[in-house]
C-alpha cells in the first residue's frame, strides 16, 4: 500500500533544457550568435550522465529527448501522478560550471527567462529556483534582484560543490540578496568539478561521485555554520536538495563535539550548531538513504530530533524509488503531513502566499 | 601546607580502570634529527637539506593551526621533546595509568608517505620502522607497530611490507586517508596484495597530504572545519575501497579506519547500498552489496567518539555497526583524546565492553 | 560546612594558580588580580586535569563574523585536553553555560587570628596570627 502524497508540494523537480538551441531566443544577440559561431556545447553536467539509470526512471524517459525536457510530461507524471498541488523546478543546466563569469551571468539570465516563459507561464502549479552565476557573487546578486519581483521564483539555487566552500564571505552578496527578498537558498547535489569530486581525489566510478555528494553536503553545511552565515543572516533558510538526510545525526554529533572545544576559533557561532541547523536548514526527502525494510529510518528520524526538517520531493525524473513509493510508508501520518505540506509552506514564504 | 603547584599529574588511584587495548597511539620523534641515525647517509643529507616537501604550503607546521600546540594534550609534554616522544613518560601517564595491555602505534609525523620524492619516501619509511622497533617495541612489549610505507609508490610499499612481514613487532600496515588518489584505486593495489600475503590488517589513519582541499568544494577557512572534514574524507575513502572492488579482489583484506569516528558508518552503508543497486551496471566486478563488504572487511577505531545529544542513541549506532567491528582507541597524546573511563556515552554490558575495549583488538591483531 | 585552610594568601600571587586537596577532592585556585576563585579540578567532559590548562581571555564575536572581541585576559581556563573553556569566576563553560560547568568553590581570605575558632580545618597548615590565609568551603 503506497502512502498517499495527495496535496503535497514537490520541492525538487528537474526540467531539462532540450538542447542549447532552446536558449538562443533568450540570450542577448551577441551570445546567441556566439553559440553557433563558437560551437558552444550543450551544458549538461557531468553529475548526471544522461543515460545513467539514476538520471531517469525508465517510465519517465522520453524517446529521442532528454528526460524532464517535456513540460507536459513533467506536469502529468510528477504533479498529477503524485497529486502534488505545486512543484519547484530546479534546473541543473551547468551554467555554474562555466569559467567565464560573464558568460555564466548571460546564460543564467537566459535560463531563468526560459524557465519563466516555457514552464511557469504555462502551468500555474509550477514554481522555480533562480539559477545564478555563482562564479561572480555580485553578478549572482544582480540576477536575484532582477528575478525577485516575479514571485513564482521561490528560491535561489546553488550547486553543492563549487570552487570554494559555500560559507565563505565572498559569497555573502548572494545570501544577502536572498535573505532580503525572503528567498531560501537551495543547494543542490552536483559539482562544478573545480576540485576532485571526492575530498580524497578523483574517483573512477560515477557511483562514487554520486554517493560522495552526501559528504559534499556535510562539508558545505560545516562551512555555512562555521563561517557564520546563519549568524549574519538569521532569517535565511538553506535547503539541501537531493542531499540525503540520514547522515545528519552523526554529523551533528561530531560538529557539536568539536565546536565545544574550538568555539573560540568561530565565536560568532554562539549556539550549539545542531540548534542552528534545526532552525535554519531543511532537507528535501529524496533520496531516502535507509533500508526499505525495518525500523532504521524511524530510529534515524528520532536521532534527527525534529519533525520540521524534511520537505517532500520526488526528484523527478531521477530514479530514487519505484511506482508511487515517494513517501516511506512507515512514517507516522502526522509526520507525512508535515513533510508533504507544512514544512514546505514554512520554508518557502512565497508558496505560503499562494495558499493563504 | 596541603598544596602543590601543578606539575606532572598523578593518576587518581581511587578509580579502578579496566585493562584495555588502545588502537591508536602516536609515538613521535623528540626532535626531527632523531631519525637521522636510521637513514642512510645519502638520505641524511637530503633530509637536512631539502626535507619532506609534501603537498603543503609550509616547511613546518600543519595546514591549519591546531586547537592545542602540536595537537597534543597540554599535560602530555615530557620534560624534553614533543608529546609522544618519551617512552617512560608515556608509560607513566598513559600505558600504566590507563592499563593498556596492547597499544597499537601509528606513526603519522613525519608522514613518510607524504614525501613527494618517492625514493626519500621509501628511505624514510624504512627508517621509521627501524626506529619503532629499536626505541619502542623492543623496550615495551605492550606496544606493537604499524608498518610505515611509501604508499604513493605501490611497488615500493609492497616491498616494505614484505620486508617486515612475520616480524613480531608489526601487526598492521599504515596508510593515511588523504592520498594522491582515492585509496581504492589500482595504484595502491600492490599494497593490498602484499598485506593480504602477509596476513596483516591495513590501518588507514585520518590525515595526509594528497594535495587536494579537505573538502570537494574547496579549502575551508577554519581548523574546526578540517577536523570535522576528516569524517567526510574517510567516508570517501571507504566508498572508494568498496566501489573499486578491493575487497572482492583481495578477499583477505582487513581494513581499519583509524581516527575517523564511527557514527557515520550506518548511513554511509545504506547510501552505498541504495545507489550501488541503482547503478549496478557500472560495477559488474562487485558481487555483493557494499554493506556486506563493509561488514566483513572493515573495522573502526572509536576515537574521536561522537557525542550524541541523547546518549541512548549511541546504542543504535553500535547495533547497526556491530560491536565486533569496534576497536577502542585514545589517540594519545592528541588533544581530542578519548579517556577510556569517560568516552563511551552509554553503559555497555560486560561482553560488549570487553569486546570493544580489548578482545576485538586482540583478535584482529593476533594477540589473543 | 567545614572550611579548609589552604595556605598563606601571599603564596598565590596574581595570575598564578595552585592545587589544593579539599575534602578529598582536588581544587584548583586562581588569583585574578587579587581575587581568589576555586574550581573543581576535574573537567566535566572526560576528566582532564583543569589545573594543567592554559588561561586565556574571553573570545567573543565582534560586530561581524570574522571579527573578534577579546577581553578578560587570563580569566578563562581551557581544559588541557579538548579545550573546553571555563569562566574562572563562575565555573560555567563558555560554549554552553547553562548546561556545562565545573563546580565552583568559594575562596575567602581570612586573617590568621580568625581561624582558631569555628569550622576551620588546617591539618598541616601552621597558622600564624599576623598572616592572611586562603580558606575554601567544601
Amino acid at each position: 500500500m503506497n502512502a498517499s502524497t495527495a496535496g503535497g508540494i514537490d520541492c525538487d523537480l528537474h526540467p531539462a533544457v532540450p538542447g542549447i538551441a532552446a536558449l538562443i531566443p533568450y540570450l542577448d544577440p551577441q551570445w546567441a550568435d556566439a553559440v553557433a559561431q563558437r560551437g558552444v556545447h550543450d551544458l549538461e553536467p557531468t553529475s548526471y550522465p544522461l543515460r545513467a539509470p539514476l538520471t531517469s526512471r525508465p517510465d519517465w524517459r522520453i524517446a529521442g529527448a532528454k528526460a524532464g525536457s517535456s513540460r507536459e510530461q513533467l506536469c502529468a507524471q510528477a504533479l498529477d501522478g503524485f497529486g502534488s498541488r505545486t512543484g519547484i523546478l530546479n534546473c541543473l543546466y551547468a551554467v555554474t560550471t562555466l569559467f567565464s563569469e560573464d558568460m555564466a551571468a548571460a546564460f543564467a539570465r537566459a535560463l531563468n527567462d526560459w524557465l519563466a516563459t516555457e514552464w511557469l507561464d504555462k502551468d500555474v502549479r509550477l514554481r522555480a529556483s533562480i539559477v545564478v552565476p555563482i562564479q561572480s557573487p555580485e553578478l549572482a546578486a544582480a540576477e536575484i534582484e532582477r528575478r525577485a519581483a516575479d514571485r513564482r521564483f521561490v528560491q535561489v539555487l546553488l550547486p553543492c560543490l563549487a570552487d570554494q566552500p559555500l560559507g565563505r564571505r565572498s559569497l555573502w552578496p548572494i545570501y544577502e540578496a536572498a535573505a532580503r527578498h525572503g528567498l531560501p537558498v537551495g543547494i543542490h547535489a552536483g559539482s562544478t568539478y573545480r576540485h576532485p569530486v571526492t575530498p580524497v581525489g578523483w574517483p573512477s566510478y560515477f557511483t562514487e561521485d554520486y554517493v560522495n555528494q552526501a559528504q559534499g553536503f556535510q562539508t558545505q553545511l560545516t562551512s555555512l555554520v562555521c563561517e557564520g552565515v546563519f549568524s549574519k543572516f538569521p532569517t535565511l533558510k538553506v535547503v539541501l536538495i537531493e542531499s540525503g538526510f540520514t547522515w545528519l545525526p552523526a554529523y551533528l554529533w561530531r560538529l557539536h563535539k568539536y565546536w565545544r572545544g574550538l568555539r573560540m576559533e568561530i565565536p560568532w557561532v554562539d549556539r550549539p550548531p545542531p540548534e542552528i541547523i534545526r532552525e535554519q536548514v531543511r532537507f528535501t526527502l529524496q533520496p531516502v538513504d535507509a533500508p526499505v525494510e525495518g525500523d532504521a529510518l524511524l530510529r534515524i528520524l528520532d536521532h534527527v530530533g525534529s519533525d520540521e526538517l524534511l520537505l517532500f520531493s520526488t526528484d523527478y525524473p531521477h530514479w530514487q524509488f519505484d511506482g508511487q513509493d515517494a513517501l516511506p510508508p512507515l512514517l507516522p501520518d502526522s509526520l507525512k503531513t508535515k513533510i508533504l505540506i507544512d514544512n514546505p509552506l514554512a520554508t518557502y514564504p512565497r508558496l505560503k502566499e499562494d495558499f493563504a | 601546607m596541603n598544596v602543590e603547584l601543578p606539575t606532572r599529574p598523578k593518576p587518581d588511584s581511587s578509580i579502578v580502570r579496566p585493562i584495555i587495548a588502545d588502537c591508536d597511539i602516536h609515538p613521535c620523534l623528540a626532535k626531527p634529527a632523531d631519525i637521522l641515525p636510521y637513514l642512510p647517509k645519502r638520505w641524511q643529507e637530503h633530509a637536512m637539506t631539502y626535507g619532506m616537501l609534501p603537498r603543503h604550503g609550509y616547511q613546518s607546521g600543519p595546514a591549519y593551526p591546531k586547537g592545542q600546540p602540536d595537537a597534543a594534550r597540554l599535560d602530555s609534554w615530557p620534560p624534553d621533546g614533543r608529546p609522544g616522544s618519551d617512552l617512560s613518560f608515556m608509560q607513566a601517564q598513559h600505558l600504566d595509568a590507563n592499563k593498556v595491555e596492547l597499544g597499537i602505534m601509528t606513526v603519522i609525523a613525519p608522514a613518510a608517505g607524504a614525501a613527494q620524492n618517492l625514493d626519500y619516501s621509501a628511505a624514510l619509511a624504512r627508517a621509521l620502522n627501524e626506529w619503532q622497533v629499536a626505541e619502542w617495541t623492543n623496550k615495551d612489549e605492550r606496544l606493537k607497530a604499524s608498518i610505515v610505507v611509501p604508499y604513493e609508490d605501490g611497488a615500493a610499499a609492497a616491498a616494505e611490507i614484505d620486508h617486515w612481514a612475520g616480524h613480531e613487532a608489526f601487526v598492521q600496515v599504515l596508510l593515511l586517508s588523504r592520498t594522491a588518489e582515492p585509496l581504492g584505486q589500482r595504484r595502491y593495489w600492490p599494497i593490498y596484495e602484499a598485506a593480504q600475503r602477509a596476513k596483516l590488517p591495513i590501518g588507514m589513519h585520518a590525515f595526509g597530504y594528497g594535495g587536494y582541499p579537505v573538502t570537494a568544494g574547496g579549502w575551508p577557512s577554519y581548523y574546526i572545519e578540517e577536523m570535522v572534514g576528516h569524517s567526510q574524507c574517510c567516508q570517501a575513502l571507504l566508498t572508494s575501497m568498496v566501489i573499486e572492488g578491493v575487497f572482492e579482489r583481495y578477499p583477505g583484506t582487513r581494513m581499519v579506519l583509524i581516527e575517523a569516528g564511527l557514527a557515520w558508518l550506518p548511513s554511509l552503508s545504506w547510501r552505498l547500498d541504495k545507489h550501488w543497486s541503482r547503478l549496478r551496471s557500472e560495477t559488474p566486478h562487485l558481487r555483493r552489496a557494499p554493506s556486506e563488504y563493509i561488514r566483513d572487511h572493515v573495522w573502526l577505531t572509536t576515537q574521536p567518539m561522537e557525542e550524541p545529544e541523547k546518549r541512548k542513541h549511541f546504542h543504535d549506532i553500535v547495533e547497526w555497526i556491530g560491536i565486533d567491528r569496534l576497536l577502542f582507541a585514545t589517540d594519545y597524546p592528541h588533544w581530542d583524546f578519548d579517556d577510556p573511563l569517560w568516552a563511551v556515552p552509554v553503559k555497555l554490558d560486560d561482553a560488549a565492553r570487553r569486546a570493544l575495549f580489548l578482545d576485538n583488538a586482540k583478535a584482529l591483531y593476533g594477540r589473543s | 560546612m567545614p572550611k579548609y585552610v589552604i595556605g598563606p594568601a601571599a603564596d598565590l600571587p596574581p595570575g598564578q594558580r595552585l592545587i589544593a586537596e579539599v575534602a578529598g577532592r582536588k581544587v584548583v585556585i586562581f588569583n585574578l588580580g587579587g581575587e581568589f576563585f576555586g574550581l573543581f579540578n576535574r573537567c566535566p567532559h572526560q576528566g582532564g586535569d583543569l589545573c594543567m590548562g592554559r588561561t586565556t581571555g574571553l573570545v567573543e564575536a565582534g560586530p561581524e563574523p570574522g571579527q573578534y572581541s577579546y577581553s578578560r585576559r587570563g580569566e578563562i581556563l581551557r581544559c588541557p585536553w579538548h579545550g573546553w573553556e571555563f569562566d574562572i569566576r563562575t565555573g560555567k563553560s563558555r560554549a554552553e553555560p547553562d548546561r556545562i560547568r565545573t563546580k565552583r568553590y568559594e575562596v575567602e581570605v581570612r586573617p590568621g587570628k580568625d581561624l582558631f575558632d569555628g569550622p576551620y580545618q588546617a591539618e598541616s597548615v601552621p597558622v600564624i596570627i599576623e598572616k592572611d590565609y586562603l580558606v575554601v568551603e567544601a
